[in-house]
């Protein structure tokens, strides 16, 4: 019979199928020991392959807002100044710099030598150019918000620029890490993009990643020590560690804990305290979680330390507001105020209060790409469902992500981090009413005029008064459930040496280098 | 009773039929009740390896992974079933009217399903996903849509065969009704066919599914599925290979089990 033969075939390529997920289970565990065994061996190569987890949401400097693709930014372009390792501000396309009395105007003078990747000297014309861009002096839309406040950047000389601000603000001088880029490359920044960084811009392929190249007239002499780097997206964490282990990719740096572990031994794997703050966004113009009960029966109802056991191995740091503990000064522990364990109790009670005693449906919209963010999902989806809300995960692309729920706002709850750059206000910014980056719809007028005031005083230490008043209203109105600062696992590749950690949300490839 | 490999109960049959029969009843009881919760974490249990407590071990939230597999079968054989009854029901209708009829709608329906079987079928349950978002019930929409052709070809191709049989040529000119000559006279004499089919397509299915759930976007998280708890254990092949092994071997059980019960119903006609 005919057919016979047909579902005979049919059968056995089910017999297939069966057998090459066995032997793609098999393969993983055998292929990897040897792989990493031979990797030593290798010469020594001028090109550096880096994980990273997300495309790339803009080439422009100013426009970019994803801080993984600010992390590669950092490679190309520079500011008049740039952070260092240590988390200080250095000199960067401008040598120098002071700022007068009153906080109002500062003072540049440009580096010698500076160059841009197209072989032009850097100009007092590029740097105006760049700050008006930014600042929307240009064309009246400011790129980078904090730098809205500059009222005219003025070209004292061919290498002093002096650029005066509406008003003063001891922080704003950490904004001035925004990239210097030719005059008038505004609209060709996205296509080619041309700055002073180590490393010029040779191709991007989206979802495929973005390669670099050496900067051979970059002013610090002698960096980087690398020809190429290619940071190469790798969506999900299983891939990544496959990856790592077969050594196709060289450093990594969003291990998670179990992760880490199965890496120590093939490779330099490095805990270093990150700036990323991971929390429960909760939307706060959203039924029921417009109503403060509901949210701070959520807040209640989370056991933070055993989120921290369960997905990050107890590395993190527990925070109940949005500063990171690393800035001592400014930094508020507020982790009495509703606890580190759960309080079934209390969350209960709250529900009821609110009329939800029977609990609610609550959908979590969580970026799919980013394993650590899924697993905390998985934990809190069960600590809900104690007092009785019954939550469920909905895994999201990054890029739906970002247009939904950071951009769109169309959202209940989602897990996420939010990251920090070395300015302690930066974080607290976000939750003014009318912050463009407020995807939480956080509304409190007392907390807007704290803000304000924080960025008025010229004073430090009424500024980190200001800025632990502002941690506690987010705290206390419950604007989200802030969990913790998970700890950055990175696996290096034992030939390299040199990386440089920041207490940002930076890869500096510039200081890397392969042994021998 | 006959020689064994061939016959009623000849040997493919009887182990098809063990397989399948208690994959299915823990899949079906994995509904109702399961040793552990199937959520329920417990941080000092966190990767038990295989025990009398803990058949399976437990995973890195600590919970059984043997009751989520139970859960896991019965939402993987579950979703099967219904991505089989539609499409089953659509290819039998579809099959039937254009096998019997021909003419310009057979035309028409079978270069609609060459188009549909152009496309790989993972890559269209894709690209229906991403339309319609994921989850339980889509996943069980987009399948269905892609394995209807399948059904259509079988179904039709025996229509065609039986339509000019002389029983048929004879009831037409009894005058019997067309649609009690399509429903009453034909399709019986195909189900013996059409049953290998179903089993085919419904392994199928259950591989699809699994293909899904680890690519992460079929059934979502907490809830257990086969192919989602392989893509969590793939980080942990080394520290905890039983996390993998258990939903893996499963698979490789279920679709094991319905290629030899529908080879042991082919053997037995």
């Amino acid at each position: 019979m005919k057919t016979s033969f047909h579902r005979k075939k049919k059968l056995s390529g089910l017999l297939f199928v069966a057998l090459l997920i066995m032997a793609v289970l098999g393969g993983c565990a055998d292929g990897t020991g040897e792989s990493s065994g031979d990797n030593s061996s290798k010469e020594p190569k001028g090109s550096v392959v880096v994980g990273i987890q997300q495309d790339i949401d803009s080439l422009d400097p100013h426009k970019a807002t994803a801080a993984g693709t600010k992390e590669i930014l950092f490679n190309i372009f520079e500011g008049l100044v740039k952070p260092d390792e240590n988390g200080n501000l250095i000199g960067a396309v401008a040598s120098d710099y002071t700022i007068s009395e009153d906080g109002l105007i500062y003072t540049f003078t440009l580096r010698e030598n500076v160059k841009f990747h197209n072989g032009n000297a850097v100009t007092a014309e590029d740097v105006k150019y760049s700050l008006e861009r930014v600042s929307g002096l240009l064309d009246g839309t400011p790129l980078i918000s904090t730098l809205s406040t500059i009222q005219a950047v003025d070209i004292v000389d061919e290498k002093t620029v002096q650029v005066t601000v509406g008003s003063a603000n001891t922080e704003l001088i950490y904004s001035f890490v925004a990239a210097i880029i030719p005059a008038g490359s505004g609209e060709t920044t996205e296509a080619t993009p041309v700055g002073t960084g180590p490393f010029s811009f040779v191709s991007y392929k989206p979802l495929e990643g973005i390669v670099l190249a050496k900067f051979a007239d970059y002013w610090q002499e002698g960096l980087p020590y690398v020809e190429e780097v290619n940071f190469k997206i790798v969506n999900s964490a299983d891939t990544a560690l496959m990856e790592l282990q077969g050594g196709t990719i060289d450093l990594y740096a969003y291990l998670t804990d179990s992760q880490a572990q199965a890496l120590k031994d093939s490779h330099q794997v490095i805990a270093s305290p990150s700036n990323v703050v991971q929390a429960l966004f909760l939307n706060n113009a959203v039924a029921p979680l417009d109503d403060v009960r509901v949210r701070q029966a959520i807040l209640y109802a989370l056991d933070k330390e055993e989120i921290n056991d369960f997905v990050g191995g107890g590395s993190g740091t527990l925070i109940s507001s949005a500063m990171l503990p690393t800035l001592k000064d400014y930094y508020a522990d507020l982790n009495d105020t509703y606890g580190t364990k759960a309080n079934v109790d209390k969350a209960k009670e709250l529900l009821a209060d609110a009329g939800y005693s029977n609990g609610f449906d609550l959908e979590i919209a969580i970026p799919s790409n980013y394993e650590f963010h899924m697993q905390t999902g998985e934990v809190v989806v069960e600590q809900l469902k104690a007092v009785g809300i019954n939550a469920t995960i909905k895994a999201v692309e990054w890029g739906t992500w970002l247009d939904e729920v950071y951009n769109g706002r169309q959202y209940a709850a989602t897990i996420s981090g939010i990251t920090c750059d070395m300015t302690p206000g930066y974080l607290l910014n976000r939750f003014q009413t009318t912050s463009k980056k407020n995807f939480i719809n956080f509304a409190n007028e007392e907390y807007d005029e704290l803000y304000v005031k924080a960025q008025e005083t010229l004073n430090l230490t009424e500024k980190a008064e200001y800025y632990k008043q502002l941690q506690k209203i987010l705290c206390d109105e419950a604007g989200s459930a802030f969990l913790q600062v998970p700890a950055n696992m990175t696996a290096i590749n034992k030939e390299l040496s040199g990386y440089k950690f920041y207490p940002i949300y930076v890869q500096d490839m510039s200081t890397v280098y392969f042994q021998k | 009773m006959k020689q064994s490999g061939s016959g009623k109960w000849n040997k493919y049959f009887v182990a098809g039929l063990f397989m399948t029969g208690l994959a299915v009843l823990l899949g079906i009881v994995g509904f109702f009740w399961t040793p552990y919760s199937t959520t329920e974490m417990s941080a000092a249990e966190k990767f038990a390896a295989p025990s009398m407590q803990h058949l399976f071990g437990t995973d890195n939230f600590g919970r059984d992974i043997f009751s989520r597999v139970m859960q896991g079968l019965g939402t993987t054989i579950s979703i099967s079933s219904l991505v089989v009854l539609c499409s089953g029901s659509v290819g039998i209708l579809l099959g039937a009217v254009t096998g019997y009829f021909g003419g310009l709608l057979d035309e028409v329906v079978m270069r609609i399903t060459d188009a549909l079987n152009g496309f790989p079928s993972i890559l269209l349950t894709l690209v229906i996903i991403s339309v319609l978002g994921s989850g339980r019930q889509n996943v069980i929409i987009s399948l269905g849509l892609v394995f209807v052709p399948s059904f259509v070809r079988i179904v039709r191709s025996e229509f065609i065969r039986l339509r000019d049989m002389d029983y048929i040529k004879r009831a037409r000119l009894m005058g019997v009704g067309k649609l009690r000559i399509l429903f009453v006279h034909i399709l019986p004499n195909i189900f013996s066919v059409f049953w290998v089919s179903v089993m085919i397509g419904f392994n199928n299915a259950i591989l699809a599914e699994s293909g899904m759930s680890y690519l992460g976007i079929g059934v979502q998280p907490p809830d257990a599925s086969l192919g989602k708890m392989l893509s969590d254990a793939q980080g942990y092949l080394q520290s905890a290979p039983w996390y993998a092994l258990a939903p893996g071997l499963t698979i490789v059980w279920v679709v094991l089990g319905f290629s030899l019960f529908s080879e042991g119903i082919r053997r037995n006609q």
